[in-house]
Parts: C-alpha cells; structure tokens; sequence
C-alpha cells in the first residue's frame, strides 16, 4: 500500500466513524429521537438478536436467502430475455420500428404496480418477486442490448462480412461482443433494481424474506429493525456488484484501459 | 492461387443523401485489372475510389452497369477476396491470432488447423510473440500487419487495398509497401490498391488509374513498365523512368486535385 492509499483509507474510516459516531451521540443526547431515526447500537443489537435468535418468520439466514433467490433468479431471467429480445430487434430495423411505440407504452407504465398483479395471479411464493425482479431487470439490459446491437462498427462489419462470416457468425462473432459493453455497464444498475424488485415483492404480501421484514418492523414500530434489514439489503448488493465489477474485467479485458480507470489502477 | 481479372464496366453508383438529394458518386467507370496485375486507384479526395472497391467485394451493388471478378458477375460479397481497410477493421475483442485466424474459422476449417495457419501468417509479418495481444496494445503500423495477415490467410484471388497504409508515419509506410509487394510476388494475386500518393501508386503498382473528381470518373490509364523486381520502394523513387512517369501522371492528376481542392476551399468559405 503506497502512502496515497492508505491516506484515503485513513480518511475513509475517519469519515465513518463521523458518521456512525455522530448518530450515536445525537440519538443518545436526545437531540433527534431515536424513536423515529433509530440509533446505531440499537440497529447493531437488533442485529445480532435476528442472527441469534431467528425472527417472527423463521431464521434470519433464511430470509436473506430467500430475498436472495428471488433477486439473483429475477436477474438471471431478465438479463438473458433482455440481452436476447435486444439483439433481435437491434438487428432487424422492421421490428423494431412495428414494436417501438409498445415498448414505450410499457416502459412508461410504473412498473412496481405490475407486482401487485403478480401477487394476486401467482400467490405469494417467489414466483411473484422473480417476475417483478425481472421485469425491473428486463427494460434496463433491453435497451443497453438495442443500443450496443446497433452501434456496431460498420468497419468492423464489412471486415468481417468480407473474410466470409455468415450471418450467424457475424452475431456471434460481432453484435454480441459490440453489444456487451453496453449490456455489462448495464448489469451494475440491473442488481440493484432486481433487490428492488423482491423486496417491493415481499412487501406486497410474502412468507418469507426481507422486504417482510422491513414491513414487519414497520408495523411495529420498530425502526431499528428496518434499518438493520436495509444494512444487510446493501451489503449484500455490495457484494454482487464487486462479482459483476469481476466478470467485467474478465469480458471486457480487450478494452483500452480509459484514462480515469489508469488513473486509479 | 492465382489471381483473376476484374471487370469493371459503365459502372454508375448513387446514393440518397440524408436529406433526399440524389448524389452520383462514381459515373460510366471502365476499367479491368488482368488476372495477377497490381492496379493502383489514384485521385482526389471524394472521387468515389472507396465507393469503387465496396462495389469490387460485393458490400454494395452498383446503380448501373456491371463488375465481374473472374468472369463471374458480382452479386453479395465475392468469394476469394480479401479487403484491407481504410480504418482499423480488426474485431478489438479478439486477439492477435483470432483476428488473422478469422477467416478460415468462417470458411469451417478445423480449429486447430486455423490457429496453426494463423500463427504461420503472423510469424511472417513479423508479429511472433505477440499473438495473445489486443488490438488496443499495438501500435498503428503493428495493427496494419496484423490485417494483413488477416487478409492473406484466405489465399484471395483478389485482393482490395483501401488507402492501407495512409494512417501511418513515411518510414512505416515505406516497409509496409516493401513486405506487400514481396508477400504479392509470391502468390501473385489481382490487386486493386487505392491511394492518393501518387509515388506509392508508380512504386507499386503495374497499372494506375487516375480517376476525376464527383462524380468519379476514369480519366486515363497509365501502364507502368518499371520491371520487376522493383526492390525497396523508397529507392525505386530516383529512378529515371519513375521520375518521367510521376511527372506525366501528375500532369493529369494535378487538374482534378485542384478542381476537387478549388471545390471544397469555396465550400469552406460560404
């Protein structure tokens, strides 16, 4: 670690401690009520109390993993029907101009509402969640896909269209490797709006999972609760975007490095 | 292989432009490379030499007239051609030995066997050692050889030149002329070369067609008698016939450079 790094470091941990500190002392001094804003130790024991002591719905590992499912299968879903319907219709001009006026029809719907729907029609399982998720997923990766589906060098084309690629060759061995820097940059926000999508799900009307939690919490007047639950909601994004941020670096390896990612590597 | 003969006759082409005008980029172009000639394509800027090699590779059908490459008229892209472009062409996402193997993986040759060609082709332009590279992480004149390579792998009976080298500083630019010329010798294929250097056109090639400016038109065809082998192109360049036929050709080409310069110098000013 050079001396910049650990600078920045040093800063970091100091402005947390600000933080974190300064919530404590002003809930604690009474200068803003805990009762509304919750207080750190209060989130930190409300933690440990889910982990050792399970919640109203099961254990608490069981409810993340539930939440879990939900986003990375509501993911997975959307991202491979958006990647798909968005190199289809960047590659063909006629469908794309018949489907465009639908396609902002239902993009400008808010989509969150769809979830209600999905509830009454598919219980209150996963299934529901997994199709909010992926719908929310969808729309992003959709028109990232499109975008990078017709962006393709035309240079880059007729290159490859001269040594002799068919068409199937050109989508695979062009579009879709044109198309994925968008699609990747597109993946970032894509988990967040999955979460998005299973807890809103949850909330709804679920068994099982965070976004249950949360409402619970809420119920009850419990703010610690529900901060604790959002806490663990952006760890674990946290943690799926540093294995997207992975992913990337290896996909996207062929790239020039642009001059801010120089900068800080 | 050897190379074919390309035909190019009455050959007209336009294009829509944005805004709805009709805009005639090449008209009534004549003109045949025999089976294994290198013709040079010289003329100003705009005077349709791309437009005339997109039409040859069969990326783009011609409004009149016909272009035929070994007899066989053009219709879709042209079976045995190779095309070194203008710009970089090289898919960025694959690396030095996918690139130049590209060709024969979309002709359906084995993997192995296509690698195998592929790292053969890239020692002999001089790229040994840097197969497992991006395009990104070489240097300009580097990325031509690789096109190179990546052209010549298929064996073309016709190869299309579009200004290959007009991105590259002189000295590059001299070596790289030298290697094609001695990769072309060995295997003999028609090549149809564009340029607006008048010296490398003579330099290299066996014929040169000076074309006028918008709408593009042949305006005369010069035969170059340098025997060959002509040896390093920047020496071929004191040479006496090569000094009478630059001052000839010149004569010719200078008019419609200066048309063409003329032309957009008052577009600039209004």
């Amino acid at each position: 670690m050079n001396r910049r790094t650990s600078q920045v470091w040093g800063a970091r941990a100091a402005l947390a401690v600000l933080i974190i500190g300064g919530w404590q002392l002003a809930t604690s001094a009474g200068w803003v009520d805990k009762f509304f804003y919750a207080q750190p130790s209060g989130i930190w024991n409300r933690l440990w109390d889910y982990f050792e002591n399970g919640t109203e719905f099961g254990s608490y590992p069981q409810q993340i993993q539930t939440t879990m499912q939900e986003a990375l299968y509501g993911f997975l879903l959307g991202t491979a029907v958006g990647i798909v319907v968005g190199v289809a219709l960047g590659l063909n001009r006629f469908l794309a101009q018949v489907l465009d006026p639908f396609i902002k029809v239902v993009n400008a719907i808010p989509r969150i509402v769809l979830g209600a729907i999905f509830v009454v029609a598919f219980g209150v399982g996963i299934t529901p969640k997994v199709l909010l998720a992926a719908v929310l997923v969808f729309f992003i990766v959709f028109f990232n896909a499109f975008q990078g589906a017709r962006e393709v060098d035309r240079n880059v084309l007729n290159n490859a269209k001269v040594l002799g690629a068919s068409r199937w060759d050109v989508i695979r061995h062009v579009t879709l490797p044109s198309a994925m820097t968008w699609i990747i940059a597109s993946l970032h926000s894509a988990f967040g709006f999955a979460i998005v999508g299973a807890v809103v799900g949850e909330v709804l009307g679920a068994q099982h999972g965070l976004g249950l939690l949360i409402k619970s919490a809420q119920g009850n007047f419990d703010p610690d609760g529900v901060f604790a639950n959002m806490f663990v909601i952006a760890a674990l994004v946290l943690v799926v975007e540093f294995v997207i941020e992975r992913l990337e670096r290896r996909l996207l390896a062929w790239r020039p490095k642009t001059q801010a990612e120089s900068v800080l590597v | 292989m050897a190379g074919t003969a390309i035909e190019i006759t009455d050959v007209t082409k336009r294009f829509l432009t944005p805004s709805g005008e009709v805009f005639t980029a090449i008209r009534d172009v004549t003109f045949t490379v025999e089976p294994g000639q290198f013709c040079a394509v010289v003329g100003p800027t705009g005077c349709g030499k791309s437009t005339t090699l997109s039409l040859v590779s069969g990326l783009d059908r011609p409004s009149e007239g016909t272009v035929a490459v070994g007899g066989q008229p053009v219709e879709g892209i042209t079976d045995g051609v190779g095309f070194m472009f203008q710009a970089d062409a090289l898919l960025p996402w694959k690396t030095v030995l996918q690139n130049v193997a590209l060709g024969l993986v979309f002709r359906k040759v084995g993997k192995k066997e296509a690698l195998e060609r592929a790292r053969d082709w890239i020692r002999r332009v001089g790229l040994a050692g840097f197969e497992d590279r991006y395009p990104h992480q070489l240097s300009g004149g580097m990325r031509k050889r690789v096109a190179m390579a990546a052209a010549w792998i298929t064996e073309p009976r016709v190869l299309l030149m579009d200004e290959p080298f007009g991105a590259l500083d002189v000295q590059t630019k001299a070596i790289m002329s030298t290697e094609l010329v001695q990769l072309w010798e060995a295997s003999r294929p028609s090549v149809l070369f564009i340029t607006h250097d008048l010296e490398e056109a003579i330099a290299l090639a066996d014929r040169v067609v000076v074309m006028t400016s918008s709408p593009g038109a042949v305006k005369q065809v010069f035969d170059i008698d340098i025997p060959r082998p002509r040896g390093s192109v920047q020496e071929i360049r004191f040479g006496d016939r090569f000094l009478e036929l630059h001052h000839e050709i010149w004569a010719t080409l200078r008019d419609e450079v200066e048309r063409a310069y003329a032309r957009t110098a008052v577009g600039a000013a209004a």
